[in-house]
């Protein structure tokens, strides 16, 4: 078995708003091989960017503990913190407003390898772009462009290009595929594909298309307001959904198949405010098969079978019911 | 003749943007027919023509720059290209109404929802305010939110909520025909299931005929009847669904079945679409798609295709049928 790139402990993030303590991120643990990708799903607001971003502490946790190799990333002073960042990256969600208008294609992927001063020489740098340039798939001639030249579909292939500047490990991809047309959808699915197979990259992805996390994760983490509620390899928890939660995320993806109309478990109601939690699960209010004791407490997340991990008291009884 | 069930008939509709920087060609020459009581699906990617085509049947295209070239768009018989705008105010949220993609931006934030819907009760029926009130609220209960908060505002509202006073207002009085544009791309997948019940649900009760404009294969599966493919302001392939998802026909239909993610077989790669979409304001001499189109062959490239009828229900704009042999490699179901 391949070693553990990132381990996360017991992840917290508290905001303290007007209305309370807002719990974006409630206790968040999980592992990521190297060379393998663990997609996280969820609905907005459920903390998944959140959580990616307090591992390259882009946002500061509350409490928890984030180690990459082995290095325990929250006890990094800023230098520790920059040299570290050489290692992990992000692809952001929107490539109309994660890119600097004022600064052409050169500029933007030649940034983070000025900032890590990994290539003095300028000339040296130039083909250094036009080398990753050509890995993500841009035309040399696009070199002096500026982002509002372009679109969507070859934004973001800048937006991968200047993550992989550096040479990283590990990379958090924020919903890299939801502002683009499928077709060009699966253009960016293969090429980050491609990478991973060539560079023996680590992705954490996340997402809130459930097809599309399937296709490309070895291991797949369900989110619901702040907290796993399910974790299991990704083919697994496609067959075998244990979450009530689980189950309804998945028979709501439309099928464009007309053989496979299925029975769709339509959940009532939706996300409530993070705000004051009751200690009650998180997801009584809308489960189908709530009882009083689930009102009692938070349900842990334990394994049922191995590898696979659910925070419900019943996920078995509740098996086959539907 | 006029077919009596024909609730709409679009025929040769073109639609330009006139710019500085050129004229894009938004909309050219579409022909769509629908009938009564079905529903519709105009599917294609950002660009294709989609939401033009959409404002145009209501004559809500942006004029400076848009412009309605030629074509016919008759609504149940009248033809809404000659009406004047005083005509037109009757027509629109009375006969059509539109669902626009964005449920925060599209309601006022300084009235009530009550009001909100009451407002187009009030324009079009001669009904008292307290009339028009009530039958808010009830319009409310309809789309399932609790009656008592026709007196909310909008922010007080979630975003899946929202889309339900949308839908509420478009079809408060009773329309002829449902616009919806991607009423469900700004919503999470669970309420999406929410809302795309809802209107199935409401199709059937009011039976209202409804045009879905969206980039989901799997939601036209979801709520539609017939299915519109668009791809550079022309309509490459059309018919029911079964005939557009079984028997694909068009290259460009094939390709974007390809860049699905197939949620039962995930080591299955997925086969993009090389290529872009042209540029509007400077389209291929032949078929629009012939640049991106793995079957393309000279004639493609330099003569546009024309409409071919394979049955009844089923088009397709494709040169490469003028071989009778040809096939794409999707297989029929």
């Amino acid at each position: 078995m391949s070693k553990n790139l990132i381990e996360v402990k017991n992840l917290k993030k508290i905001f303290k708003t007007s209305h309370g303590m807002l719990h974006a991120v409630d206790g968040v643990s999980f592992t990521i091989e190297e060379g393998k990708t663990l997609g996280v799903v969820g609905e907005s607001g459920c903390g998944k960017s959140t959580t990616g971003r307090c591992i390259l502490r882009l946002i500061e946790p509350s409490s928890g503990e984030v180690y990459f190799d082995g290095h325990d990333v929250l006890s990094f002073n800023n230098k520790e913190l920059q040299k570290a960042r050489k290692e992990m990256q992000i692809i952001f969600q929107d490539p109309f407003s994660s890119l600097d208008p004022r600064k052409t294609i050169n500029q933007i992927i030649s940034e983070p390898i000025i900032i890590h001063n990994l290539i003095p020489n300028k000339n040296d740098r130039e083909n250094r772009v036009l080398e990753l340039m050509e890995t993500v798939g841009l035309a040399e001639r696009l070199i002096n462009t500026y982002p509002h030249e372009l679109d969507g579909g070859r934004r973001q292939r800048i937006g991968i290009a200047r993550a992989l500047a550096v040479n990283p490990k590990f990379i958090v991809c924020d919903e890299p595929v939801s502002a683009l047309d499928v077709s060009i959808q699966a253009q960016i699915l293969n090429l980050l594909k491609e990478l991973q197979e060539k560079l023996g990259l680590t992705y954490m992805f996340i997402t809130h298309d459930l097809s599309v996390v399937n296709h490309f994760s070895d291991h797949i983490a369900v989110m619901y307001m702040g907290m796993i509620v399910e974790k299991a390899p990704a083919e697994e928890l496609f067959t075998q959904p244990l979450h009530p939660y689980t189950q309804a995320l998945l028979s709501a993806i439309p099928v464009p198949d007309l053989s496979e109309r299925k029975n769709r478990i339509i959940l009532k109601g939706e996300v409530t405010s993070p705000i004051a939690l009751p200690e009650e699960c998180r997801f009584v209010n809308r489960c189908l098969y709530a009882c009083d004791s689930c009102k009692d407490h938070i349900p842990v997340l334990r394994e049922i079978y191995p590898d696979h991990y659910v925070a419900c008291d019943f996920p078995l009884e509740r098996k086959g019911v539907e | 003749m006029n077919n009596k069930n024909l609730i709409l008939n679009i025929e040769n509709l073109v639609v330009h943007y006139e710019t500085e920087n050129g004229t894009v060609k938004a909309v050219n020459g579409i022909d769509l027919k629908l009938n009564k009581k079905r529903a519709i699906g105009l599917v294609g990617e950002t660009g294709a023509g989609k939401t033009t085509t959409a404002l145009a049947m209501l004559r809500l295209v942006p004029d400076p720059p848009g412009v309605i070239k030629s074509g016919v768009i008759e609504l149940d018989g009248e033809n809404i290209l000659e009406k004047s705008i005083k005509e037109l105010e009757k027509i629109r949220g009375k006969d059509i109404s539109m669902i626009f993609q964005d449920p925060m931006t599209a309601l006022n934030p300084v009235f009530t929802v009550g009001e909100q819907i009451a407002e187009s009760i009030i324009l079009h029926e001669k009904v008292s305010t307290a009339e028009a009130n009530t039958r808010a609220k009830e319009m409310l209960e309809m789309v399932g939110i609790p009656g008592h908060r026709a007196k909310d505002y909008p922010h007080q509202f979630s975003g899946g909520m929202k889309q339900r006073v949308v839908i509420a207002i478009a079809l408060a009085c009773h329309t002829k025909l449902l616009i919806a544009d991607e009423p469900t791309t700004a919503l999470d997948v669970t309420i999406q299931a929410q809302v795309l019940e809802l209107m199935n649900k409401l199709k059937e009760e009011y039976q209202t005929s409804l045009i879905m404009i969206t980039h989901d294969l799997g939601i036209v599966a979801e709520v539609c009847d017939e299915v519109a493919v668009m791809y550079a302001g022309r309509i490459i392939e059309q018919g029911t669904l079964r005939d557009v998802f079984n028997k694909t026909k068009h290259p460009y239909t094939e390709g974007l079945f390809n860049s699905l993610p197939n949620v039962n077989n995930r080591k299955a790669k997925l086969q993009p679409i090389p290529g872009l979409m042209p540029d509007p304001t400077d389209l291929p001499v032949g078929c629009s798609f012939s640049p991106r189109c793995p079957y393309a062959n000279d004639n493609c490239r330099e003569n546009k295709p024309i409409p071919r009828w394979i049955s009844d229900t089923h088009m397709v704009e494709c040169s490469a049928y003028d071989d009778p042999t040809f096939h794409i490699a999707r297989g029929e179901k």
